[in-house]
């Protein structure tokens, strides 16, 4: 017979989680399907990637390091820093952007918050080829951006912008800003303002507020933001294949065309376990900073 | 002094909203424009929006974008309870381990994802066609709804069903009658996420997908590749009006 209930909101740990040999059945399903779709086929990538590409495009389990190696061409290589560029660029330009979007919204009254933070995700939820085409629509020679600035004298000619890396960095700017400004915002709104305020009373200049107190009391945060927008533009596919064209591959579009134009499986599967190493990389970096008792806590404990 | 009525901090805050709506409303407001290649402005039309009503594959593509996004929501929201009540009710070695492990689907690059499906499903000799599809669609929308009912599980009252089980209730009566109507706010959250999530989808969507296959996102895609037109405008809009829509439509539902 079970002790007595108490009425209380929190778990008794006494009875849950109840102890057993191994995973319940509820949880067979998942592992099953997860094992056979996700984990298998991640093993499989990580085998082909050791193996060779045979004649007409299939796998021979012929093993080899070749695949790796031919990665330190400058063809390839080009593509790998144009990725990891562009994905420190755009991680810049959302921290910069971000930063003073975020900080607006922390320092509104309470009630008015959610009502902005919504304003910045509504664009976000809206299906992502739908938006790097809007990109396309401006940016092109005929588009608008060109056309206004035509029209208004400002330019004699079109400005190619469209098919560069300019215009990736904008429209992967665009597409991660709202992962920027989340993190940030619930950073800055944990800040307690009279210490920013007793910097001012020990006459910090601007700046020296900004440096010295804003920034690392909100640096969990900010590293947050930044593995938020650096993961995902570093494998970046629909933007460089929209906005980049043939000649500004990103890894991404690498991978897609070892896999479905040439055909070499292999090769295609080393890069892709190389850009997954750049991923892990990024969230090493994230785990690193995230030491406990850092940053916006300590700041509300100095508060008091 | 970094206080809200700085004029710099308005306007970048400003600015910023800007340029997270201008590219759409731009869109939207050409949709309407009757010019089919310049971007000025030459008179208002319905044109576009008429062809697209016409388009037999676009019909085609939403119906199949449906199917799968119904199919693997039900698949991964089922599996998923299964795993989130196995994973908070009993504990085991490797729990820990196994918590982190089945999360590894969000951080990864959606290309290797794809990429990696379409290895297996070519290895094992399954043609690629919608039921790849949704096989690929619930493996990444699992750990999604598993996320969001751990979260909300956790903070149930695990006494309560308890005392139901301590009043005579079998296993199953206790969860139908107690657990799950507390969950039931997460479960529909869940499943609205994950079928959007599963309706957006274009990159493991492009590499699982056969002939015959195209979902909505790939249509779209194949218009966009094969040129400008306002119509790919005014599908662009009819997109932004269904995304706001269905916003508007989880926010209300939640206020309750």
């Amino acid at each position: 017979m079970s002790p007595p209930v108490q009425p209380t909101s929190r778990p008794d740990p006494s009875h849950f989680p109840v102890k057993r040999r191994g995973p319940s059945r509820l949880l067979w399903p998942t592992l099953i399907w997860m094992g056979l779709f996700f984990f298998l086929p991640l093993a499989l990538t990580v085998a082909i990637s050791f193996a060779s590409r045979g004649t007409y495009g299939g796998v021979v389990w012929h093993l080899t390091l070749a695949n790796y190696l031919t990665v330190v061409d400058p063809l390839y290589l080009k593509v790998f820093a144009r990725s990891i560029g562009l994905a420190v660029a755009t991680t810049a330009l959302c921290l910069l952007l971000g930063f003073p979007l975020a900080y607006y919204i922390a320092r509104l009254p309470a009630n008015r918050q959610g009502f902005w933070l919504l304003l910045v995700m509504v664009p976000f939820w809206t299906n992502f080829l739908v938006r790097t085409y809007a990109w396309i629509f401006i940016l092109r020679a005929e588009g608008l951006m060109n056309t206004v600035l035509m029209g208004l004298g400002v330019i004699d000619h079109p400005l190619e912008v469209l098919y560069s890396d300019s215009a990736i960095l904008i429209g992967l700017v665009y597409g991660y800003l709202p992962f920027m400004v989340l993190p940030l915002y619930a950073a800055i709104e944990r800040l307690a303002p009279s210490l920013v305020e007793a910097a001012w009373d020990l006459y910090a200049t601007r700046w020296g507020v900004m440096w010295h107190v804003i920034v690392p009391l909100t640096r969990p945060g900010i590293v947050a933001g930044c593995l938020l927008v650096f993961i995902p533009s570093v494998g970046a596919f629909i933007t460089p294949d929209l906005l980049g064209g043939a000649r500004t591959m990103m890894v991404g579009n690498l991978i897609q065309h070892e896999f479905l134009v040439a055909r070499d499986w292999p090769f295609g599967s080393a890069i892709s376990l190389l850009l997954m190493a750049m991923v892990l990389a990024g969230l090493l970096v994230y785990f690193r900073t995230e030491e406990p008792g850092r940053g916006a806590g300590r700041g509300k404990e100095m508060a008091g | 002094m970094l206080s809200l009525r700085r004029p710099w901090l308005i306007g970048a805050s400003l600015a910023n909203l800007l340029f997270l709506y201008a590219p759409i409303v731009v869109l939207i407001a050409f949709s309407f424009n009757a010019s089919r290649l310049s971007a000025t402005w030459q008179g208002f039309t319905l044109d576009w929006y008429r062809l697209l009503a016409q388009d037999e594959g676009l019909r085609l593509a939403v119906g199949n974008s449906l199917l799968v996004g119904l199919l693997s929501t039900v698949i991964a929201t089922a599996l998923g309870l299964g795993a989130a009540l196995g994973l908070e009710r009993h504990s085991f070695t490797g729990r820990q381990f196994l918590e982190g492990a089945l999360l590894l689907p969000l951080v990864i690059p959606e290309v290797m994802m794809g990429v990696s499906l379409m290895l297996f499903f070519v290895l094992v000799s399954m043609p690629l066609s919608l039921v790849t599809v949704t096989i690929a669609h619930a493996a990444f929308n699992l750990p999604v709804v598993l996320v969001i009912l751990r979260a909300r599980l956790r903070k149930l009252d695990p006494s309560l069903e308890e005392a139901a089980r301590d009043l005579g209730a079998t296993p199953w009566q206790a969860f139908s009658r107690v657990t799950l109507p507390l969950l039931m706010p997460a479960v529909l959250g869940a499943v609205l996420l994950a079928f959007t999530i599963s309706f957006d989808d274009f990159i493991v969507t492009f590499f699982t997908a056969g002939p015959g296959a195209t979902t909505l996102p790939l249509y779209v895609y194949s218009m966009v590749k094969s040129g400008v037109t306002p119509v790919i405008n005014a599908l662009s809009a009819i997109l932004v009006l269904a995304s706001m829509t269905l916003i508007g439509v989880s926010i209300v539902i939640q206020r309750r």
